[in-house]
Parts: C-alpha cells; sequence; structure tokens
C-alpha cells in the first residue's frame, strides 16, 4: 500500500528533511568536483532534477511490471539499463528542442547516468511503497533539494576561495568539512516532517 | 525447472529491447535535420549534407579532409575550422583544445560540433587539395631492424600532387583485438615528381597500433588508403642555409626534400646541412646515398651521429648526441655570418632539445620548421 502522505509535504520532506544529498549522501561525487564553479552547478542541478523527475515515473511502472513478474531482484539491473536509456532520449530531444539548454547542461547530462542519487530516489521509491504521482513528486523534490545543495555549496566555495584555509585543508579538506556543516544544518529541518 | 530462469533474461531482454527501439526512433525523429548548405570560404565551394552528423564526418563524406590525427574523437585539436554562423558556444569538449585568440575568433572543433543548421565556414583553401588515395602496396622493404620502408602505387592512375615535407594520413584496416580502421599521420618520403606513388617510412613503436599493423600484417599486393596531403612543413624560398636534423624515421621528410631539390637543381644553390642522429650503427639507413650526395653537392653536407656507439663496431663518424654535435657545428664548423633556418623532423623531445640548441645559437623560433605529430 502507498503510505498516507500528501504530495505537499512529501514535495517539501524531499527538498528539506530528507535532502537526497545532506540526508541521505547520494550523489557525492559530481556535488563536490561541479560544485567549484557555479554555473555548471546550476546546468548540472536542472540536469538531475529533470533526469530524477522522469526516471522516478519511468521506473515506477517498470517495476510494476517486475512486481507482476515476480523478479523484483532485478530491479538494480533494469533501473539502471533504464535510466542510461531515458538519459540517452532526453540529451537528444534537448539538442533538437534547445541547444542552448543543450550547451549549458554540456557534458553533465550523460554524467547523470552514473548519479548515484537518481538510482537513489528509484530504489527509495520501491522501499516505500510509493504511488505512481507520488514516486514523481518525490523524484522532482528529491532533484529539487539535490539543486538546493549543489548551488548552495558551489555560493559557500565561491565565498571561501579567498579565506584563509590552512594549507593542508584547501581543496577537498574545507569542501567536506562544509558539507558538513551544511548537513548538520539541514538536521534542523528534520523535525517540521517525517518521511519514511 | 524453476520457471524464473526464462522469465528473468526474457522480461530484461524485452525491456532492453523496447528501450533500444525506442531510442532509435527518437534518434529517427529527432535528429532528422534535413539537407543542410555548408558555405565554405564565403562561396568558394557549397555542399549539401544531410544534417546530424559532426562537421569533421560531413566534410570528409563530400570529400574535403581536414586534418585529424585521432579520427574523429576529440582528443587530438587538430581538426580546426573557422565557423562563422553562430551555433552557440564553446563545448566544454573542445575549449581544452583552443587558444583564446582561437575561441574569440570563433574557430571550433569540427568533430565535436554537429552539422544542424545552414553553416557559413572557413578553411585553408590548402585543404581542397586533400583527398583520399587508394593504392596497393608495391614493396614493403627493411630499412634497419625497426624501420620499415613501404613504397605504394596509387590505384587507377590517381596522381598525387604534394610539396615535399607534407604528410599524409596512412590508414589501416582493423586486425587482432582493434575494432576500427585507423589513421595515423606519416611524412611521404617519395620525391613529388613520382606523382604515381607515394613511400612511408613506419617506424615500429611497441603497442603503436599502426606500427604493429605495417610491421607484423602487411603484405604487398594489399589495398590501402593514405589521405594527403597534409601540413605546412616545406622548404621556404630563400636563399639561407638549412639546418635539417633528424632521428629515425624522421628521415622521411628529408628524403622527399633533398630528391626534390636535386631534380630542380636547388640543391647547388644553398648551403644544406643534414644532421641525423641513431643509437648504433644498426640504427642507420640511406647512408650510402647521402654520402653519395655529400660527395656530389659541394654545398650539401651530412652528418651521422651515433649516441652509443658499440665498440666491435666499426664507426669513423661523429658521436654523441645529435643535439651535441648540432651545438659543435654551430659553434664552430657552419658560416656564422649568413642566416640560418632549422627544418627538425622527429620524436617530441627531439625537437624541444634541438629548438633550444637552435635559439643558443641565435636562430629565430619563427625560422625553425616542423610539424609536430606524435
Amino acid at each position: 500500500m502507498a503510505p498516507d502522505i500528501g504530495y505537499f509535504s512529501l514535495f517539501l520532506a524531499s527538498i528539506l528533511t530528507s535532502n537526497i544529498l545532506l540526508a541521505n549522501f547520494l550523489g557525492m561525487c559530481s556535488f563536490i568536483s561541479i560544485s567549484k564553479d557555479i554555473n555548471s552547478s546550476n546546468g548540472l542541478g536542472m540536469a538531475v532534477t529533470l533526469v530524477l523527475t522522469i526516471t522516478a515515473g519511468v521506473n515506477w511502472a517498470i517495476l510494476q511490471l517486475l512486481q507482476s513478474l515476480g523478479i523484483v531482484y532485478l530491479r538494480f539491473i533494469v533501473f539502471i539499463i533504464v535510466i542510461a536509456a531515458v538519459v540517452q532520449m532526453l540529451e537528444m530531444i534537448i539538442d533538437r528542442i534547445s541547444p542552448r539548454l543543450y550547451m549549458s547542461l554540456g557534458i553533465f547530462l550523460p554524467l547523470i547516468t552514473v548519479n548515484c542519487a537518481i538510482l537513489g530516489v528509484s530504489l527509495f521509491m520501491e522501499i516505500r511503497n510509493y504511488s505512481f504521482l507520488q514516486s514523481i513528486v518525490y523524484g522532482f523534490g528529491s532533484g529539487l533539494g539535490w539543486w538546493l545543495a549543489i548551488m548552495a555549496l558551489a555560493a559557500i566555495r565561491k565565498k571561501t576561495e579567498k579565506a584563509p584555509i590552512p594549507a593542508g585543508l584547501q581543496g577537498a579538506g574545507i569542501t567536506m568539512i562544509t558539507i558538513g556543516f551544511m548537513a548538520m544544518a539541514f538536521i534542523g529541518f528534520s523535525g517540521m516532517l517525517q518521511v519514511q | 525447472m524453476n520457471p524464473a530462469f526464462f522469465i528473468a533474461p526474457l522480461a530484461i531482454s524485452a525491456v532492453s529491447a523496447v528501450l533500444a527501439a525506442l531510442i532509435s526512433l527518437t534518434d529517427k525523429i529527432v535528429n532528422n535535420y534535413g539537407e543542410v548548405t555548408i558555405n565554405i570560404n564565403g562561396g568558394k565551394k557549397k555542399l549539401q549534407v544531410n544534417g546530424g552528423a559532426p562537421l569533421l564526418f560531413s566534410l570528409a563524406e563530400t570529400g574535403i579532409y581536414v586534418p585529424s590525427a585521432c579520427g574523429g574523437r576529440g582528443s587530438c585539436g587538430a581538426c580546426t575550422v573557422k565557423v562563422k554562423t553562430d551555433i552557440g558556444p564553446h563545448l566544454p569538449t573542445e575549449t581544452p583544445y583552443l587558444t583564446k585568440e582561437q575561441i574569440a575568433d570563433d574557430v571550433r572543433l569540427s568533430c565535436q560540433i554537429k552539422v544542424k543548421q545552414d553553416l557559413d565556414i572557413e578553411i585553408p583553401e590548402s585543404l581542397f587539395n586533400i583527398r583520399k588515395f587508394t593504392g596497393v602496396v608495391e614493396r614493403i622493404a627493411d630499412l634497419t631492424h625497426d624501420i620499415k620502408e613501404v613504397y605504394i602505387k596509387l590505384e587507377d592512375g590517381q596522381e598525387a600532387n604534394f610539396v615535399a615535407g607534407q604528410y599524409g594520413q596512412f590508414e589501416v584496416p582493423p586486425y587482432a583485438k582493434i575494432r576500427e580502421r585507423t589513421q595515423r599521420a606519416y611524412s611521404m618520403s617519395s620525391a613529388p615528381s613520382d606523382k604515381g606513388h607515394l613511400e612511408f617510412l613506419v617506424r615500429l613503436v611497441p603497442g603503436g597500433i599502426v606500427t604493429t599493423y605495417v610491421h607484423e600484417h602487411m603484405k604487398e599486393g594489399e589495398k590501402v588508403n593514405v589521405v594527403a596531403p597534409v601540413g605546412e612543413f616545406h622548404v621556404q624560398d630563400n636563399d639561407s642555409t638549412m639546418i635539417c636534423v633528424a632521428g629515425g624515421s624522421g628521415m622521411a621528410p628529408f628524403k622527399s626534400i633533398f630528391n626534390d631539390m636535386i631534380e630542380t637543381g636547388k640543391i647547388e644553390e644553398r648551403d644544406v646541412w643534414y644532421f641525423f642522429g641513431a643509437r648504433t650503427t644498426k640504427d642507420l639507413f640511406y647512408m650510402d646515398w647521402l654520402k653519395e650526395l655529400d660527395a656530389k653537392y659541394d654545398r650539401f653536407h651530412f652528418i651521422a651521429a651515433l649516441s652509443e656507439p658499440q665498440s666491435d663496431e666499426p664507426w669513423d663518424g661523429e658521436t654523441g648526441l645529435i643535439t651535441d654535435v648540432l651545438g659543435k657545428y654551430l659553434e664552430s664548423v657552419i658560416d656564422q655570418e649568413k642566416t640560418k633556418e632549422g627544418y627538425l623532423c622527429g620524436s617530441p623531445g627531439m625537437l624541444d632539445a634541438c629548438m633550444a640548441v637552435m635559439r643558443k645559437h641565435d636562430m629565430k623560433e619563427e625560422n625553425i620548421y616542423f610539424d609536430k605529430f606524435a
């Protein structure tokens, strides 16, 4: 049975209290490497949101098929195939409809195929028994949450560029500490809503 | 038997098949840009091509070969083309290979940009001469233990018009574990007057795709493709002293250049110093021919140097690194007063080292010529 949770609560929860990055720590690699640059972060955030929303919906449908055939254990491999295919098609469609957007997303769109946040959302959707609409809301919200987090980190990194950071902590070191603080700050939201 | 044995693979195959069908369907619908026009050099040439493919391949289809050492994989940065139509900002896959000036000047990597609309582009006029030749390997000869001379007869009366010093993209078919046709650049060693043939010197590079093929698989009588002529390396038309330095198969362009100079008589009109570096006598070739030129022409001087001469081999020439020998001659043998030009062909390391020696002896960087294709 789908959990009894309103769409709006689910939406807010996926952005804030269960932020895919800062609460579940998924999609960290691109989060850390891309947040060096604020424009790229924006592009990647946009791409992640788009792909998350679509793959959550498609994978929900695929999951129903797997369940009816009794082969749910194949979900990992099937989800990955679906994600790769969706990204491929999206790439072609965006390229055609909006070359500008395609240019600004650039290399990030294909890279999303291997972003664990995308697979993570599909797997949470399955564990938590979301309905079709809930899955889409959750996917969209998680994407926005990821976008928000990477923009915040990119902004902070831009601010700390000129900060007097001890040599041993420069680069990845201070970034990890920053992310730690951000994660703690997001814990502050956890009293507001809970999704499980 | 458990039905899951069948259901699971069938389900995965079905899902993959449906997705693959969807992708190719999307590709058919979305990537259909219809016929577009590529306008080259302000109307000099107009091409009608089907849109959707990278510019490099669209041009190659119509017989215009923009030089590309990597074959369009975006890893060499050679296939630059100036695109005057606004097709959006430079891609992240292009910027690492372009200078700031090139980016400001709308120079693009033609293998990375797709033809989606009518384009206005500019390419060097010399590219119009570049074409794909088909030929038959007439002779493969061993010059040393690791250098082969490959002599190719062009088919059906094709004629190659090139300037001595230019190179060609030698193409080999898939073999062993190599799945794709592979192209690599080699200087032509035949004289430009020998229009019906192209000759290359190929040194075996351990692990090299094309060199291994030439050394271990290529047979006489086999068909090959060569995209030629490419490159800016050629003898400048003046009377300054030519300082030529080569190592190993870097001999190739100089064989072509000297033979061309002999035919045109230029070899008696200017001073030429040719330095050839090798490790041992086993790595030397064309010695008789070069010594004969040295004896026959007053103004042609040939100096070979061995860096690791073996005690059991007779050697009466120079010893030491070619750069040291070059430095010694520039210092005390070659006329200091005359202007000098450098012509180099060899490994990138050798090029850099020779440049340094030449600069040290007051030769101007803009007067040192080479084609770098490692």
